[in-house]
């Protein structure tokens, strides 16, 4: 196996594009996992942790650009109160080792349908920047995921940033799972509020094929919430239950060994409401979403 | 990180403390090496001319083997041997009770991930394409899933012909033949249950998922063979001797030939009484003349050992309208999986355990455990008591619900007390304490009700943030469990101790060699404190635990400090003997009663005679001696006799918080009770109670091994889930001190005792907290919901 350490984007580029089998490899913790158990053989891994402009973040504006090295322990401790969903994601992924280890740009590389920040992204509307030597691309997070761990990737590209509006409005992110860490998602789900499109948008995690929006779901708020996001009343209790069910209803869940397809429905109905009663609560007096200290 | 003290309240009883002799708590010495990460774990092993070995599983749980071709891998650069059930030395089968286990599997696969072929290679990526270069050809048959249809035979036989080999054939007792596809049948009956009626009778059924033993190091071992055709063998294990015995007959060498080594261990619970890579490495190693390092990984750990058996139950209480009991019925159906393992002691356990500590005229229990295609399933911690207790404790609160009384009252008024008569007829002869246990549980206050607004950390869902308080109900549960300590049912329960007395630079010095399995509970520790107490000297060496001396018996069924304690007290009682023999002939001085004390023999007026050192000089005495429990007796027909040595209980009160529209689970408090005779070691007391009850929490809300057509679905910690630092709260213990006078100090086997009613206790308070009639463990979420 050829263990390549580029030391610069630019290089990383090259030797990506010279050999487009290479598999990057930032954290480990999902690459290592699949090599221990012989799951997959690649011939060649590219090691990311060397390359200083990718393992930041920094804000340009209200724009936040995450380094796909970001580990999930500096968005907790540096971007808390900035984009609260992805916090509150980045804070269920794993152990505190994981976390430590673990980035942003690995959990969109893999792209599980389990990944914990993928509801975050689509929630918060993200712009994924995927670069090779041919240039950059901006692709939106809609467009990002395309099956079961696959993504939008060409062989020779890597992912340089994701890029995030903190000035968005609240946000909000939920995992149902059987035990209170180390624990892969039984269903999550994320809302976000962005008043100032009238839009609010959704992602639903390990209840489909890929991570996805509950664009239904979506589209019965942006049509329900027109003269609500300037009076910024209170909701219906129906309005909330019809957004609960058509929310559960944009996911294709299946039954496997860490829940059954019935459960995940009901319970993403349950996360849609109460996320949205928090977001639209923030949103009414004006507050931040993020009601968890930092959680080692 | 959650906070977490161990809080070791003490509440009744006395411990005495001698500097870090018995009833103290010195620093157990793998402690800090374990917390740094540098304890030598048996994976950990390494010799520099060593060969990997690795083991080709069977994919499928029932087939007929047509083919084994192991020439591609043999050709393989780096491989250094291939071996199949032909290559077996000597016996071809093993087992624990019964056996009917392949060393190598011969005509036939009956579960999935039985091995079948033996690799040898220089690395373990060498071992892994090896394995894949083995083509094995199958005839797929159905699986025999279902252990009631099982019962019956009607699917077919698992084994045929049937196995009738015991390990101890010049055994008189105790022998179990398996008939059909049942390992063993055990009926228990007392007064005549169906004669009785009841004004209140409630019953259920009730089910326990197949729990594992996770122990985190996970099935390794490194065999070295000799010149003279032996083999030494280091490995993890709970019994050296049960090992030795059936690797020798499977090797065909005589027992000299072949020793063990203790090497370290992580963790057992049960899961490494019967062999795993034992006859497997010493095959690899007396095949190639190589040192041979075997280490399963995660996933292959799951396949490698035994799990606790699942169990289905269907009960019936009947009581009077003041909530005496008047009866209980039970059948208990436990399925073995497809080799024997511990089943017919597991089966002995639920049948004799199975009404739990409760005084009842009139019972009945049958109990079956049997052969299917699935995994195998043996000792784990609890061992048969765990099943039954989460039925007969949910009973009790069907019970107590049907008859509008308090459930810990009820179970007060019908506590097990001294004298009370077993189902097996067998009179209760030391304290049982199980109405003072509840009593401290209960004057403990409540804990306040969760604030308004809390932090999502305290709620359930943790940091996943699925609530802010929304459908969240409290809910409190308690529950008994009741548990045999020892080997039970005339099993011939020793241990074997040898004690050295000498002065070492003018310092007495004791040694303490055995050959019990210190596998993280801190016997070792425990071993010094004892002779520290005896012989009155402060430097004790506790030597590696190996073959080089007599069996000390598992480390298993809460029995060590009991057994090995015992013959580590009376191997110094022998020594102090020896000792008093010494003074007579060179001061003249006879001394009756022996005592040792700070370095000095005290002569029978409790005055410094002699110090051990100027009395001893250059001797040295040392003593071996085999110690025995009392004798208990098989069961008959009827399930009458003296089974069980010693009984041990715990009791729990559990507060939940539960969200009741995810059904997410959070446990607010679990505090626990229990009579642990005499407190040798109060920290390590603790420890095992905390332990114990968490492995029940585990089993009441996560964990299970989830089977599919005789397939395990989820063979890794990714999906086989047990408590983190995050599930559990602080635990608060309250130890009762009760002495069994048959013990030696007066002591109480811990280990099992708070896993069997930390389970009950927990669903009990889910059950408080939803009113949903929960009659299975795990509990999973979707069980809670009410639409």
């Amino acid at each position: 196996m050829d263990f390549l350490q580029p030391t610069s984007w630019a290089e990383a580029l090259e030797m990506k594009a010279a050999d487009p089998e290479a598999i990057p490899i930032a954290g480990g913790t999902d690459v290592m996992v699949e090599i221990n158990f012989d799951h997959r053989r690649p011939r060649s891994l590219m090691d990311l942790t060397r390359i200083e402009e990718v393992r930041g973040w920094e804000r340009e504006g209200s724009r936040i650009v995450i380094g796909s090295g970001l580990t999930y322990r500096r968005v907790i401790d540096e971007i808390a109160g900035t984009l609260p969903a992805l916090v509150m994601a980045s804070r269920t992924v794993g152990s505190p080792q994981i976390r430590n280890r673990g980035t942003i740009g690995g959990n969109l590389g893999a792209a599980s349908p389990a990944g914990d920040t993928h509801p975050a992204l689509l929630a918060g509307d993200a712009v994924v920047e995927i670069e090779s030597v041919r240039g950059l691309r901006q692709v939106g997070i809609d467009d990002f995921y395309l099956g079961v761990k696959r993504n939008c990737l060409a062989p020779d590209e890597l992912i340089r940033s994701i890029v995030l509006d903190s000035d968005a409005g609240p946000a909000y992110f939920a995992k149902v799972g059987t035990r209170n860490a180390m624990v892969i998602a039984v269903c999550s789900f994320s809302l976000g509020l962005h008043p100032r499109t009238g839009r609010v948008r959704t992602g639903i995690g390990s209840a489909a094929p890929t991570p996805r929006r509950a664009h239904a779901a979506e589209e019965f708020l942006f049509e329900e919430l027109t003269d609500l996001w300037h009076s910024r009343a209170d909701l219906d209790r129906s309005l909330v239950q019809e957004f609960g069910r058509l929310a559960a209803a944009g996911a294709s869940p299946i039954d496997d060994v860490r829940g059954t397809a019935g459960y995940r429905t009901h319970s993403l109905a349950v996360l849609a409401r109460r996320t949205l009663g928090w977001a639209w609560a923030d949103y009414q007096r004006g507050a931040n979403s993020d009601r968890a200290e930092d959680v080692n | 990180m959650a906070g977490r003290t161990a809080t070791p309240t003490k509440t009744l009883g006395e411990v005495s403390s001698s500097g870090a002799g018995i009833g103290s708590s010195p620093l157990r010495p793998d402690g800090i090496l374990k917390v740094k990460g540098q304890f030598a774990y048996s994976s950990d092993l390494w010799m520099a001319d060593m060969l990997w070995g690795g083991t080709k599983r069977s994919p499928h749980p029932h087939a007929r083997l047509i083919s084994v071709d192991t020439v591609a891998a043999l050709k393989l650069p780096g491989v250094y041997a291939v071996l199949t059930h032909e290559d077996v030395p000597g016996r071809k089968r093993y087992g624990l009770e019964i056996i009917d286990q392949p060393v190598l599997a011969m005509e036939y696969v009956r579960y999935q991930g039985e091995p079948i072929a033996l690799v040898a290679a220089d690395h373990p990526e060498t071992v892994r394409r090896a394995l894949e270069l083995i083509t094995v050809e199958y005839e797929i048959l159905d699986p025999i899933s279902d252990s009631r249809e099982a019962i019956e035979g009607r699917p077919g036989l698992v084994h045929q012909p049937q196995p009738t080999e015991h390990p101890d054939p010049e055994a008189s007792e105790g022998h179990t033949v398996p008939r059909g596809n049942v390992v063993r049948y055990q009926k228990v009956i007392k007064g005549d249950p169906s004669a009785v009626k009841a004004a209140v009778v409630v019953s259920g059924s009730y089910e326990v998922g197949m729990q594992d033993q996770a122990f985190l190091g996970p099935e390794s071992g490194l065999a070295v063979p000799d010149d003279d055709g032996g083999v030494d063998l280091y490995v993890a294990t709970q019994w050296l001797h049960a090992d030795l015995w059936q690797v020798t007959a499977c090797l065909g060498l005589p027992e000299e030939k072949v020793r063990f080594t203790l090497a370290g261990v992580g963790g057992a619970f049960g899961g490494r009484e019967d062999v795993s890579i034992q006859i497997h490495a010493c095959m690899l190693a007396l095949r190639t003349g190589r040192p041979i390092k075997m280490v399963y990984n995660r996933e292959e750990s799951f396949f490698g050992h035994v799990h606790r058996h699942p169990a289905r139950m269907e009960y019936e209480h009947g009581a009077d309208a003041d909530g005496n009991l008047l009866y209980v019925k039970a059948n208990i159906v436990l399925d073995g999986g497809a080799y024997a393992s511990s089943t017919a002691a597991v089966v002995g356990n639920a049948a004799t355990l199975g009404v739990g500590p409760y005084d009842v005229p009139n019972s009945e229990v049958d109990c079956w455990g049997v052969y299917t295609n699935n995994p195998p399933c043996g000792a784990m911690r609890g061992f048969g008591a765990v099943q039954a207790g989460f039925a007969y404790e949910a009973q009790m609160d069907k019970l107590a619900a049907a008859l509008g009384m308090d459930p810990v009252q009820l179970r007060i008024r019908n506590a097990l007390h001294e004298g009370s008569v077993m189902p097996t007829g067998q009179v209760v002869d030391s304290p049982v304490p199980v109405e003072k246990l509840l009593r401290v549980l209960v004057a403990e206050p409540l804990p306040p009700p969760g604030a308004a607004v809390r932090d999502v950390r305290e709620l359930p869902g943790g940091v996943s943030s699925t609530t802010h308080g929304e459908g969240v109900v409290r809910g409190v549960g308690y529950a008994v469990g009741l548990k045999n300590v020892g080997f039970s049912e005339g099993f011939d329960d020793y241990s074997t101790a040898r004690v050295r007395l000498e002065v070492i630079n003018r310092t007495p010095v004791a040694s303490v060699h055995t050959a019990a399995a210190e596998v993280g509970q801190g016997l070792v520790t425990l071993q010094a404190q004892i002779a520290r107490t005896e012989l009155g000297v402060e430097q004790v060496t506790i030597r590696s635990a190996d073959t080089q001396i007599g069996s000390a018996g598992s480390t298993s069924a809460s029995r060590q400090s009991y057994v090995t304690g015992g013959a580590v007290q009376a191997a110094c009682a022998a020594v102090r003997t020896r000792v008093a023999e010494l003074a007579l002939m060179r001061l003249g001085t006879e001394v009756k009663v022996p005592r040792m004390l700070d370095g000095y023999l005290l002569d029978d007026a409790g005055e410094r005679l002699v110090s051990i050192v100027d009395l001893l000089g250059e001797d040295v005495i040392e003593e071996t001696l085999e110690w025995r429990h009392r004798k208990t007796q098989a069961l008959d027909d009827r399930g009458q006799g003296f089974a069980h040595v010693q009984y041990s209980l715990a009791a729990h009160r559990v507060v939940v918080d539960v969200d009741l529209d995810l059904g997410l689970v959070k446990l607010v408090e679990v505090i626990t009770s229990q009579d642990v005779g005499h407190a040798l070691n109060p920290q390590a007391v603790v420890g095992q109670i905390q332990g114990g009850t968490v492995q029940g929490i585990g089993l009441a809300l996560m964990e299970e091994i989830q089977i599919s057509q005789s397939k395990i679905r989820n063979p890794s910690f990714t999906d086989y889930l047990i408590p983190t630092l995050l599930d559990v709260p602080p635990i608060k213990v309250f130890m009762l001190e009760e002495p069994d006078p048959y013990a030696p100090y007066g002591l109480r086997g811990v280990g099992e005792a708070p896993t069997i009613s930390s389970t009950p206790a927990v669903v009990a308070a889910i059950r408080a907290a939803t009113g949903v009639m929960l009659t299975r463990v795990p509990v999973r979420p979707q069980d809670l919901l009410h639409d």
